[in-house]
C-alpha cells in the first residue's frame, strides 16, 4: 500500500486509537469483575479440583474431611468432626407419621434447624408443617405459616419433608450426578460437586430441596460438630441441601433429630426389611397413605390416620 | 493472484483471516464506536453485578426455593427460541431455493449465534457455583446423559453454535480467500443445523415439561407451543435486523426475504394464539388443583397478581402485533411492519419468559404462595447479557457486510482492491 501514504497513516492511527480502546475496555472489565479478586481466599485449589464422593477413595477422604474440618474452623470457630458415615446393608429406611396425633408444635422443625447447622438468619429447616381443614386433603386449602396455639379446633397438621423417593425424579434432572439415592433408600446430595443449577429444586414435588442463598451463618456455641459429610455439615453457599434422615445419626443405629424431638409420638421411624421393626407394624396394621401417589414417586415417608 | 498462490495453507491464511476479521470488524464510523461504547459500559455493568452475585451469593437475587428460577431462566428460555428462529430464513434459503433469501441467509445464522453465547450465559449467571462448571464437561465431569435434560440440553445447544459457527466461518474465510464455497464444505451442516434447531427448542421445552410435580408445565403442548413462539419472536427479530442494517449500515437489501418472513410470521403468530387459547381453555374449563397456577398467571390467586398485568400486555400485544402482521400494510409501510415486530417480540418475551417460568412455582409444590420480583442484581446482569449479545451480534454483521451487500467491495478479502483503503467501508 505505499502508493496510500495517507490512507496507511490513517490506518496506523487507527490501530493505535484501537489499541488504546481495547486497553480502556480490558482495564474497565477488570475493574468490573473486581469484587472476584476475594475468592483464591475462600477458594482452595484443593476444593475446586475436588473429585465426586463416588470416585474417592480411603485417602482422599480422609484428606478431605481434614480439609473441611480446618475451613469449619476457620470459618464458624469450631471445629467439628466430620465423618463418612456408609449405608449399612440389609437396611431400607422408612418413615411414617401419625396425622392424629401430630399437634402442629414444630419441634421437629426446630430440632431438624438445629441438628443440620442450618443458616440461622433465614431459619431454615428440612421441615414444612401443613395445617389443614380436617375433612380435606387439598393442600390448597393449607398453612405453613400459622401462628397461633396449637392445635387448633377443626385443624389437623402434616409435616412433609423429603419423601425418600424409590422413583426420585430430584436426582434424574440432575446433570452433574451430584444427588443420588444410597442403597439404605436415602438421597444424598454431595455439597462439593453439586453446580447449584437447582434443576431438582424444580423437579421435587414436595419442596423437599432448598438451596443456599448466602454461605450459612451460625454462631461457634449453636454449631453441631456431629457432622456427616452427606448429610449435617455445613454447606457451602450456592449448594442444594436436603433431608437426608440424618444419616449421621441413623446409620449409627440413633434416631432422626425430628423424631427425637417430637413431643406426641406422632412419628415413627425404622428399617423396612426389619420385619420387628415399628415402621413395618405401622406399615403391616394401619392404613397408610403417600403424598402425591399418582405422580409414581414411591415415597419410603408415609402417613397415617389412627383414630 | 494466482491460483496456486491461493491454494496456500490453512494454517498461514487462517489466522491472517482472523486478523482480518478483527480489523473489519472494529473499524466504522462514529455512530458505530457510539452503539459499541454504550453497550460496553453496560456489558460491564452487569459483569460487576455478576461479580458480586458469585461472592455474595444469590441472595442477591429476588429467588427464593419457593421461586428457585427466575428472570434468567425466562430470558434462556426466551433466547433459545430467537436462536432457533433464525431457521426461518435458512429453511426458505436451502429447502425452497429462495435466491434472495439465500444472499443474506447469513443474516439467520450469525443471530443464531449471538442468541445462543446469550443463552450460555443465561445459564452459566444462574449458577450458584460457577466454579464447578467443569463438572458439566463430558468426560472431565459426570456428565448425567441421557437421564437429565440438562445435559441433552448442553448438548444441543453447543452443537447448534458450533454448526453455525462453522458455517458462517467456512462462508467468511471463503470470501477472504476470494474462492466460491464448496457446497460439501457447508450445506450438510447447513441440513442438519435445520433438524438442530427444532431439537434446541424442543428439547428445552422437555426441561419444563417432563416434571410431573409442576402441572403448569407438565403438558404436552409446550415443545410445539415453544416452537411456534420461537417462529414469530425469530424472524420478527431478523425482520427488525434487517431495517436497522438498512438504515445503520446503508445496506440495499432486496425486499424479498423481508416478504417471505412475514408470510411466516402471518401463519406462526395465529398458530402461538391458537395454542394459548386451547391452554387457557383446558385449564379453566375443567378447572380443579392443577388451575392454581394458570389462575395465579391470567387472574391472580389469593390476592397475590404480581404477573396478571404482564401476561394481558402480551397477549394484547401479540393480537395486535398479529392484526399489523395480517394487514396488508405490513408489506409496504415499514413502520407498521417494524412496530409489529417489536410488539410481538416484546410480547412473546413476556409470555414465554416470565410468564411461563414463574406460574410454574407458584404456586409451589406445597401450594405456598410466595411471589417473585427480580432483584436490581438480576436486572443489570439481564441487561448486560443483552448488551453482549448485541456487540456479538453488531461485530459479526460487520464481519459479514460484504457477503450481506453482495458486491464487489470486498474489504473482507485478503489484498483489498475493490476499495481505495481498508477503512472505507460504510
Amino acid at each position: 500500500m505505499s502508493e496510500m501514504p495517507t490512507g496507511s497513516s490513517d490506518v496506523q492511527r487507527r490501530t493505535v486509537l484501537k489499541g488504546l480502546g481495547a486497553t480502556l475496555g480490558a482495564a474497565a472489565f477488570a475493574t468490573a469483575v473486581a469484587p472476584l479478586r476475594d475468592l483464591p481466599n475462600r477458594l482452595s485449589a484443593a476444593e475446586l479440583m475436588q473429585k465426586h464422593y463416588k470416585e474417592l477413595d480411603e485417602d482422599d477422604k480422609r484428606t478431605i474431611l481434614n480439609r473441611l474440618e480446618d475451613e469449619a474452623a476457620r470459618d464458624y470457630g469450631v471445629r467439628p468432626e466430620i465423618r463418612d458415615q456408609p449405608p449399612r446393608s440389609g437396611t431400607k429406611f422408612a418413615y411414617a407419621v401419625n396425622l392424629s396425633v401430630c399437634s402442629g408444635n414444630g419441634k421437629c422443625v426446630e430440632a431438624c434447624h438445629r441438628e443440620n447447622n442450618h443458616d440461622r438468619a433465614t431459619n431454615q429447616s428440612y421441615i414444612r408443617v401443613l395445617e389443614m381443614p380436617k375433612g380435606s386433603m387439598d393442600m390448597g386449602r393449607g398453612n405453613t405459616t400459622y401462628r397461633h396455639g396449637v392445635p387448633a379446633e377443626d385443624k389437623f397438621y402434616m409435616p412433609v419433608q423429603c419423601q425418600q423417593c424409590d422413583e426420585p425424579p430430584c436426582t434424574d434432572v440432575c446433570p452433574v450426578q451430584a444427588t443420588w439415592k444410597e442403597p439404605d433408600g436415602i438421597v444424598v446430595v454431595d455439597y462439593n460437586w453439586c453446580i447449584g443449577c437447582r434443576y431438582c429444586e424444580a423437579a421435587c414435588p414436595y419442596h423437599a430441596r432448598r438451596f443456599n442463598w448466602k454461605k450459612p451463618e451460625i454462631p461457634a456455641d449453636e454449631v453441631n460438630p456431629v457432622q456427616g459429610y452427606l448429610s449435617n455439615r455445613i454447606r457451602p453457599q450456592g449448594v442444594v441441601e436436603k433431608c437426608h434422615f440424618c444419616l449421621h445419626r441413623t446409620r449409627e443405629g440413633r434416631l432422626p433429630a425430628c423424631l427425637e424431638a417430637c413431643p406426641t409420638g406422632a412419628r415413627v421411624f425404622g428399617n423396612l426389611l426389619d420385619p420387628a421393626s415399628d415402621i413395618r407394624w405401622i406399615l403391616e396394621n394401619k392404613r397408610v397413605f403417600v403424598l402425591k401417589e399418582e405422580l409414581g414417586t414411591k415415597p419410603s415417608f408415609f402417613y397415617f390416620f389412627d383414630k | 493472484m494466482s491460483l496456486g498462490h491461493d491454494r496456500e495453507q490453512h494454517w498461514i491464511s487462517y489466522p491472517r483471516f482472523l486478523v482480518r476479521a478483527v480489523a473489519v470488524a472494529t473499524d466504522g464510523p462514529f455512530g458505530f464506536y457510539a452503539w459499541m461504547t454504550v453497550l460496553t459500559a453496560v456489558a460491564l455493568v452487569g459483569a460487576n453485578a455478576w461479580a458480586n452475585q458469585v461472592v455474595q451469593g444469590m441472595i442477591t437475587t429476588g429467588m427464593t426455593d419457593h421461586v428457585s428460577w427466575g428472570l434468567y431462566i425466562a430470558n434462556f428460555t426466551f433466547m433459545v427460541g430467537v436462536a432457533a428462529g433464525g431457521v426461518m430464513m435458512v429453511i426458505p434459503a436451502y429447502l425452497y431455493h429462495d435466491e434472495e433469501m439465500h444472499n443474506v441467509v447469513i443474516l439467520g445464522e450469525l443471530v443464531a449465534v449471538s442468541a445462543i453465547v446469550m443463552c450460555l450465559l443465561f445459564v452459566t449467571v444462574d449458577l450458584g457455583r460457577p466454579d464447578r462448571f467443569w463438572h458439566l464437561i463430558p468426560g472431565l465431569g459426570r456428565f448425567n446423559f441421557p437421564i437429565s435434560m440438562l445435559t441433552w440440553d448442553v448438548i444441543v445447544l453447543n452443537v447448534y453454535l458450533l454448526l453455525n459457527l462453522h458455517v458462517c466461518g467456512y462462508l467468511l474465510y471463503m470470501r477472504f480467500l476470494r474462492r466460491p464455497p464448496a457446497a460439501r464444505w457447508y450445506v450438510p451442516f447447513v441440513l442438519v443445523s435445520i433438524v438442530w434447531a427444532i431439537s434446541i427448542h424442543t428439547v428445552t421445552a422437555f426441561l419444563y415439561e417432563g416434571l410431573g410435580g409442576r402441572p403448569f408445565w407438565n403438558s404436552a403442548l409446550l415443545a410445539p407451543r415453544f416452537l411456534a413462539s420461537a417462529f414469530v419472536s425469530g424472524p420478527a427479530f431478523l425482520i427488525a435486523v434487517m431495517f436497522a442494517l438498512r438504515r445503520f449500515a446503508g445496506l440495499d437489501l432486496p425486499s424479498g426475504p423481508v416478504h417471505t418472513l412475514v408470510r411466516i410470521v402471518r401463519i406462526t403468530i395465529l398458530i402461538n394464539l391458537l395454542m394459548v387459547v386451547s391452554e387457557v381453555f383446558t385449564e379453566f374449563y375443567a378447572g380443579g388443583a392443577h388451575t392454581a397456577s394458570a389462575q395465579y398467571l391470567f387472574l391472580g390467586l389469593d390476592g397475590s397478581r404480581g404477573l396478571v398485568p404482564w401476561i394481558w400486555t402480551a397477549i394484547a400485544f401479540n393480537v395486535v402485533a398479529a392484526g399489523l402482521f395480517l394487514h396488508p400494510a405490513a408489506l409496504r409501510r415499514a413502520p407498521v411492519l417494524i412496530s409489529a415486530c417489536v410488539l410481538s417480540f416484546v410480547g412473546i418475551w413476556i409470555e414465554k419468559g416470565m410468564g411461563l417460568i414463574i406460574p410454574g412455582f407458584i404456586p409451589s409444590t406445597l401450594h405456598e404462595i410466595v411471589e417473585y420480583a427480580p432483584s436490581l442484581v438480576e436486572w443489570k446482569i439481564t441487561a448486560g447479557i443483552w448488551a453482549f449479545g448485541l456487540m456479538v451480534l453488531t461485530v459479526a454483521l460487520k464481519i459479514a457486510l460484504p457477503i450481506l451487500a453482495g458486491r464487489g467491495d470486498d474489504v473482507l478479502a485478503k489484498n483489498p482492491r475493490a476499495t481505495a483503503s481498508p477503512v472505507a467501508v460504510r
